[in-house]
């Protein structure tokens, strides 16, 4: 009876009458140089939040090591700045303990493709509720220029000052290849409308959203996005009723294809054709399983569970 | 020590001589795959349950199949019965079976039978059509003629095709048929054991053992002309009989931690086995992680979110850990590492004891990184160390290392039935909203604790980083900042610290010519050395350190109380003869390092590295050796 009361004391809890605007959700200034791609992002974050009217205490980003990563830093949210490349299996870890949580993870080309990719892979099999962020600037940067794995072949760093060695690797097609992908999109911090759409969309995905964000690094890699920027008919727009529709950009970016983001056979073969530069998504299937509900188990009272474990002993006992 | 031989008539006429012993060491030895350690542990199970003190120690290849007949492949179980309490795996065997002569050739040159072992082998290789391995049981029997072993041989292969198609599968229980005539044990209990064994396989598996079972006792009543007697006396407190993963997996659901993250790696995974089959019933959840590093994040990241979790790992797996296991002392997230260690460094001796991690527990982290290290030395504290570990860990919110060993994992032991209380559980998360002007690090300067902040707390919304931070867990680019946040981390353990009490002196607390200091594991072997040694009337005690970071207070002065202090552990150290060694380059025991850092005592130290636990009749050998050379052993 007791346990009964104080379960209806808790439902009855009164109603959040709180309203939060896209200020609640601001941290300190961002230390990021003038003209980063991080500062788009970190905008559309906080007014997706604003928009969704996320709790900010129980709204966790997660980040590994990188510019991108001092994101949680400049949200005014719970925030875990980790290890470089080990973010995903922390916002694991904190989903699967409380899936209550709303988990943003926010990682950089180093952090996901390189040193951490090995996590990147099993993160999108095990389709954990969250939103994943990578956030390339093909390079890294807070470390002062050195080549990483999405670098275009041929481009000069101080790693590599001939060129980089290797082709790029597409993070699209990886993700894409994975048993289990659910959700894959790409934007570009420069078209906010975009950017805003997708993360949107990935966050009422209901699965492990991968979101790959074309980015330019203002200081060691201006020119990389250069002519997409200035010629918008370079990118192509993946459009589809069941797809990401931003608003106010048709205008702009007139160049458009139409693809079926069920269409896992033809999002491959859009992730891997470079003949254009493609925002939009890819792929989105809800269906999957999720991790965090494959592996939910019945919660106990300290009490139950020294029940159990008293029977456990006397298959031990002498 | 043997007491006197009685005579009996055998059902068959023959005269069987019962050897009344206080103590004995059984062996079970055959090729991988044969069952050997299953029956060892039901005949552990058996005896414990009739009242003898047991201790079993497993002997695991590192191959799951290696080549058969190989002394190198031996796979088997030793199993110590005493009319006392035992507490280690003693010194030498006393009765063997071996399911062939080269897996008994193996234990026989590495000196683990007893010069006068009685020996039980399979005979079908003596007769075996293969010339070459008829050859081989020649040569073997040449090889062991050294020794004044009596040597049986059985037809195991024969019986057992009586009952079975395949022996593969079934000596193991005609084996325990025959170690149970031997020792006088009760049928019913080992039928109970094998169906508690077999819980998960049909009913017809468990008629077939029980049938092995009594075939193997009828064959030994009516050939064998020895039994042995260890007297059983019945426990006045209800007892359980478990190993020491077993013991930590249970520890850990008392403990009421939730979420295990682990990798599998030997010797550490049986925990995670056993967490696999009851964690779930209890709402746990046990997360094979991806590798070792994604383990410790999810641990961490489960920390983080409310609940204190815990990874569990060995060596090479600890090695890969360390980055985070660094990040967790630095943002000071509650985190339990059980690590159950192996022979090192590298892949080393897989899945064979030693206490070569503690000074990687200790400083493994780049940068200062303090932390709580305890050392489980038996298998029942293997199951209260958990609840201990989740307390210091969420009240100093920082890392807790569990070092157990090879020896602990695998070891079965009976002990006293934990009295379970809930009190032991964690409460849930703290979602109560977090006081004004409250920051996630609001440091107690005198005790460097701080309250942890969960997310889901209204107000305490902050990022938490592995960079130098302040109180309100901004990132510090003021160099005092980082000295401060430093002294408080390290505070905590020194505040923990004095909460501890001097560890007691096992012998003489008054003093006399040695102290033995030991850790883990190697407790037992190392106390029953000391009786032994006392008896003969050596002036040696022993203290067992269960802290190692922080270590007890107090060690100086107890240490001053002897005219030598010398550590027995289970890692490397040079000898004090061997070529280029000196005072100032010589490579000590891990703990003997630690000691004279802590306290300018000199401490000498005794260490092995044989791939298996001590044996007391060593350690004697060790103190005598150090008590004779004086000072200067």
């Amino acid at each position: 009876m007791i346990m009964d009361s104080a379960c209806s004391l808790l439902h009855s809890a009164h109603e959040d009458e709180r309203e939060f605007e896209m200020g609640d959700y601001q941290g300190p200034v961002a230390r990021w140089c003038a003209g980063c791609g991080d500062h788009s992002v970190l905008t559309s974050a906080q007014r997706l939040l604003a928009e969704e009217q996320l709790k900010p205490e129980t709204t966790v980003f997660v980040s590994g090591i990188g510019c991108s990563s001092r994101f949680p830093h400049y949200m005014k949210t719970y925030g875990f700045h980790g290890i470089h490349g080990r973010a995903l299996p922390v916002a694991t870890g904190v989903k699967l303990t409380r899936p209550d949580l709303d988990v943003f993870v926010v990682m950089g080309d180093g952090d996901c493709v390189s040193i951490g990719a090995g996590h990147w892979i099993h993160a999108i099999r095990y389709n954990v509720d969250m939103v994943a962020l990578l956030l390339d600037n093909n390079i890294y940067g807070l470390t002062k220029k050195q080549t990483s794995p999405t670098t275009p072949q041929g481009y000069r760093s101080n790693t590599q000052p001939r060129g980089s060695y290797l082709p790029a690797m597409n993070p699209l097609e990886a993700t894409l290849g994975v048993t289990n992908a659910s959700f894959v999109a790409q934007t570009a911090e420069w078209v906010p409308a975009h950017l805003f759409a997708t993360l949107k969309a990935a966050h009422a995905h209901k699965g492990f959203a991968f979101v790959r964000i074309l980015q330019r690094c203002p200081h060691f890699t201006p020119d990389m996005y250069a002519e997409a920027v200035k010629k918008p008919d370079i990118i192509e727009i993946l459009d589809h009723p069941e797809g990401i529709r931003a608003d106010g950009i048709d205008k702009v970016y007139k160049n458009k294809i139409s693809h079926d983001p069920l269409n896992l056979n033809a999002a491959r073969e859009l992730a891997q054709d470079q003949s254009a530069i493609r925002l939009g998504l890819f792929f989105r299937d809800e269906s999957y399983p999720r991790y965090e509900e494959t592996r939910a188990t019945n919660k106990r009272t300290a009490r139950e569970k020294m029940d159990i474990l008293n029977e456990e002993f006397d298959s031990y006992a002498v | 020590m043997k007491l006197p031989t009685v005579g009996e008539a055998a059902p068959s006429g023959r005269e069987v001589r019962t050897h009344r012993v206080h103590d004995h060491s059984v062996e079970i030895v055959s090729d991988s795959g044969e069952g050997a350690q299953k029956c060892g542990q039901i005949f552990g199970s058996v005896s414990a349950k009739m009242g003898n003190g047991v201790w079993t120690v497993e002997i695991i290849p590192a191959e799951v199949e290696p080549p058969p007949r190989n002394p190198a492949g031996a796979s088997g179980i030793r199993i110590r019965l005493g009319d006392a309490e035992v507490t280690n795996w003693g010194d030498e065997t006393n009765l063997v079976v071996a399911f062939n002569e080269q897996a008994l050739l193996g234990r026989h040159r590495l000196n683990a039978l007893a010069p006068d072992a009685t020996i039980l082998v399979e005979s079908m290789w003596a007769t075996h059509p293969d010339p070459s391995i008829r050859a081989q049981w020649e040569a073997a029997m040449e090889e062991l003629a050294d020794r004044s072993y009596r040597i049986i041989e059985v037809p195991m292969e024969e019986e057992c095709l009586t009952v079975v198609d395949n022996p593969r599968k079934g000596k193991n229980m005609f084996v325990l048929g025959l170690l149970s005539w031997i020792f006088d044990r009760d049928l019913e209990r080992a039928r109970e054991q094998i169906a508690h064994a077999f819980r998960k396989k049909s009913e017809e598996i468990y008629e077939r053992n029980v049938q092995l079972l009594e075939r193997g006792y009828g064959w030994a009543e009516e050939h064998l002309d020895f039994r042995v007697e260890v007297a059983t006396q019945a426990s006045d407190l209800p007892m359980v009989v478990m190993n020491g993963n077993e013991a930590v997996a249970l520890g850990a659901v008392a403990a009421g931690l939730e979420l295990a993250a682990m990798y599998p790696i030997t010797p550490a995974t049986s925990v995670s086995h056993m967490l696999g089959e009851v964690f779930e019933k209890y709402g746990g959840l046990v997360h094979q992680a991806e590798d070792e590093i994604a383990a410790a994040g999810v641990a961490i990241g489960s920390s983080y979110a409310g609940r204190c979790s815990f990874t569990i790992t060995s060596g090479p797996g600890l090695a890969l850990k360390t980055e985070f296991l660094g990040l967790a002392v630095m943002a000071e997230i509650p985190l339990v590492v059980v690590d159950v260690q192996r022979g090192g460094p590298s892949t080393g001796l897989p899945t064979k004891v030693e206490q070569s991690d503690l000074l990687a527990a200790m400083f493994g982290q780049p940068g200062d990184a303090p932390k709580v290290i305890i050392a489980p030395a038996t298998i029942e504290e293997c199951f209260h160390v958990m609840t201990t570990a989740r307390r210091i860990a969420e009240a100093l919110r920082t890392v807790v290392f569990v070092l157990s060993d090879a020896n602990l994992a695998t070891g079965v032991a009976p002990f006293p039935r934990p009295d379970l209380s809930a009190e032991w559980q964690a409460g849930p998360p703290d979602q109560r909203p977090i006081p004004e002007g409250l920051k996630p690090y609001s440091w107690d300067s005198r005790t460097g604790i701080s309250r942890r902040f969960i997310p889901g707390q209204p107000g305490g919304e902050h990022t938490l980083t592995g960079l130098a931070h302040d109180e309100g867990s901004k990132v510090a680019y003021d160099s005092v900042i980082n000295e401060r946040s430093s002294a408080m981390r390290s505070r905590k353990i020194a505040a923990f610290q004095s909460t501890l009490l001097p560890p007691e002196v096992n012998g003489d607390p008054e003093g006399g010519d040695l102290l033995v200091v030991g850790w883990g594991s190697t407790k037992g072997a190392i106390e029953e050395a000391v009786e032994r040694a006392r008896s003969e009337g050596l002036s040696v005690s022993s203290l067992h350190l269960t802290f190692i970071s922080p270590l007890p207070p107090g060690l100086k002065e107890i240490f001053q109380r002897f005219g030598k202090v010398m550590t027995v552990e289970i890692n490397y150290s040079d000898k004090k003869d061997d070529p280029f060694i000196t005072e100032e380059n010589r490579r000590r025991g891990q703990l003997a390092w630690l000691l004279r850092a802590a306290t300018l005592v000199d401490v000498d130290c005794w260490t092995r590295v044989l791939g298996e636990p001590l044996r007391p009749g060593k350690i004697v050998n060790a103190i005598r050796e150090s008590i004779r050379s004086g000072g200067d052993a």
